[in-house]
């Protein structure tokens, strides 16, 4: 046994406060709105998104997508304890698993609820193409739940602690299997010059461990603050250097991916649109991408005396959550938006399907619905949870061993 | 094996009923599976499109649409379109021509790889489709399709044809007419291009050397829109 775990006391929340109650409140009523959507799209016919069939995935693949990553991501500060034996981060492991959980259950309403049938779900869950990425990211996903169910249940069951790093190593190499699944969604597709590269599975685990640990951070924070306990300053710090880490993991295959396609001529074109005269897309990415979600909370990450405070760690986090929803948003839409190439010696002068042009998306009121929703069912499941289940420590006050 | 007892009257009398109520069900099944008994291997239907002859017209697109029952809701971005006009210039000569676009009906169909549930899928005999069955709406195949033929159906669908089922929610592609071809017709879409005078489309099967197809593409040349990337679409090109 080690010393942090001995003085571990985990404590529900109350669940008594008027705040508690509102944050329900206001969390059911944004699921109840996202569930409206999809029954609107669903009965209306999806027209009234603003998707099309040009850009076939659009805000709600945004939403689910980084939901999906961020759940993958999360799981690092119980892996980063159990696989990599750094013992100042158990304490946080019950809440690393619980939001692997809750994060992927909201993407993957997200995406079930966006389908064209919905209503088909079972037909997904009993005919596999065993070809189709997707059919094996549905076996992928939904044994991720599996086994960090078991890993957090060996976490919490005194019998059960003999086994959990076996669960917890099993869990972290199913993360990593799972993120390549996402990426590879869109590595493995040819038809579309943005896509297609095998740099997408590492860069999506790259994009996972970021949005992950900005989530944690987020949600660390605020349900310490919520319930008034004592939140350990170098545990914060540990895990904002993380945070600091993983986004310069992320910049890195970033710059991998474009060098790719800088280096081939034929493929120019990519790099122009995002990087120089895509529109908003290549707006975007500099101030969205790069400046939101890389610069400035680097800065602050990095800075002497902000990267000290938790308000200004809590910042740099939402930048990184909004940054990464805008990196998703360049490549998932900007990558559809991007014309096909079909002739490439030829100009199209002509064409009822916008051919060669790239494709207009405007998101509507109902995609977002949907895909807040998504991140409410996450966050009402994670608050339901900490009020049943020992979930939070008490106090995390314990002396913390050097790196 | 124990000695079956006589089954009494009113249980005979239920499984007569429901015997009949099966027959009934299973009846279209039936008469599908005879329809698919036609379709073999040995047969890869195909276009040859000659891009030289395709002129400003649409007839092959109005008898596409009309032949199928695609209606336009005059919001181009979602209206479904199986088939289409593109009008090209070379960037080097400056010649212009137009040709018709729709699903290529590859050999190696990268939307019937990344189906997740196994909707879309080649028939032996080449031609590429969708079960509305088991289509559950998720668009893949739309991001996978090179040639941007598929198209989701955005709104409630309301006069379909018998022979051509569509469904909101899930995506469809043309189907090479595969309703008149399995009872020996042309695609309505040949038939069209071949009133107006200019022939600009052949169908037959490329696996039939005494086909007129077969003899064009082994005698004349032709290429494929994308070949790049290998898929020996089932749709062939000239001057292009």
């Amino acid at each position: 046994m080690n010393p942090t775990n001995k003085i571990t006391v985990y404590r529900k929340l109350e669940g008594q406060s008027v705040g508690f109650y509102i944050l329900l409140v206001v969390l059911a009523i944004m699921v109840a709105m996202g569930l409206l959507a999809a029954w609107t799209m669903e009965h209306e016919g999806h027209w009234i998104s603003g998707m099309n069939n040009q850009v076939v995935w659009g805000m709600p693949h945004i939403f689910a997508i980084f939901l999906i990553l961020a759940a993958s991501g999360v799981l690092n500060v119980a892996s980063v304890s159990t696989v990599f034996g750094q013992e100042v981060y158990k304490p946080l492991g019950r809440l690393s698993g619980l939001l692997a959980i809750t994060l992927l259950v909201g993407g993957l309403m997200v995406l079930v609820l966006d389908l064209g049938r919905p209503d088909r779900l079972i037909i997904a869950m009993t005919h596999y193409n065993f070809k189709s990425i997707f059919a094996w990211n549905i076996v992928l996903y939904n044994g991720f739940m599996a086994v960090v169910f078991i890993y957090l249940w060996f976490m919490m069951e005194k019998r059960m602690q003999p086994y959990y790093p076996i669960a917890g190593r099993i869990a972290f190499i199913w993360r990593l299997i799972l993120t390549t699944g996402t990426g590879s969604i869109f590595g493995f597709l040819l038809a579309r010059e943005p896509y297609g590269t095998a740099v997408m599975a590492p860069m999506f685990i790259a994009m996972s461990l970021m949005f992950g640990k900005a989530m944690f951070l987020l949600i660390l924070m605020s349900s310490y603050r919520g319930s008034q306990r004592m939140l350990n300053h170098a545990v914060v710090m540990r895990l904002k250097n993380l945070l600091a880490m993983f986004i310069i993991t992320a910049l890195y295959f970033l710059t991998v991916y474009f060098i790719t396609f800088a280096y081939f001529t034929e493929q120019h074109g990519v790099v122009r649109f995002f990087l120089l005269d895509g529109g908003h897309y290549t707006t975007l990415f500099w101030l969205g991408q790069i400046g939101l979600g890389a610069a400035l909370p680097l800065f602050i990450l990095y800075h002497p005396r902000l990267g000290e405070q938790f308000s200004m760690i809590a910042v740099a986090s939402v930048s990184v959550v909004i940054g990464g929803m805008i990196q998703l948003y360049v490549l998932i839409i900007g990558g559809q938006a991007y014309p096909l190439d079909m002739f490439p010696e030829m100009e199209i002068l002509a064409s009822s399907f916008h051919d060669g042009v790239v494709a207009n998306y405007a998101p509507s009121h109902w995609e977002f619905m949907l895909g807040l929703a998504g991140l409410a069912m996450s966050l009402l499941m994670t608050v339901l949870a900490m009020r049943i289940f020992d979930v939070l420590p008490e106090c995390v006050t314990e002396e913390v061993p050097a790196l | 094996m124990s000695e079956s007892k006589p089954i009494q009257p009113p249980r005979r009398d239920f499984l007569k009923q429901v015997a009949a109520v099966a027959g009934l069900t299973l009846a279209p099944g039936v008469f599908l599976q005879t329809v698919s008994a036609a379709v073999n291997a040995s047969q890869r239907w195909g276009l040859l499109i000659d891009s030289n002859k395709c002129g400003d017209c649409q007839a092959c697109v109005t008898a596409c649409h009309t032949e199928n029952g695609i209606t336009d809701h005059n919001r181009p971005e979602t209206d479904a379109q199986w088939i289409r006009k593109v009008d090209l210039r070379h960037k080097t000569t400056g010649r212009v021509h137009s040709l018709p676009m729709m699903c290529q009906h590859c050999e190696h169909p990268p939307c019937v790889d990344v189906c997740p549930t196994g909707a879309s899928f080649k028939r032996q005999d080449g031609i590429v489709l969708v079960d509305k069955h088991i289509c559950i709406g998720c668009r893949y195949c739309m991001m996978a399709c090179p040639y941007k033929a598929r198209s989701f159906v955005h709104e409630v669908i309301t006069d379909q044809k018998a022979h051509a089922p569509r469904g909101k929610g899930t995506v469809e592609s043309c189907t090479l007419c595969v309703h008149r071809v399995d009872t020996g017709r042309l695609p309505s879409c040949v038939e069209a291009c071949a009133a107006t005078g200019r022939g600009a489309m052949l169908f037959g099967d490329m696996n039939d050397p005494n086909s007129e197809l077969a003899q064009r593409l082994r005698t004349e040349y032709s290429t494929t829109i994308r070949a790049d990337l290998r898929l020996n679409p089932g749709v062939r090109y000239q001057g292009i």
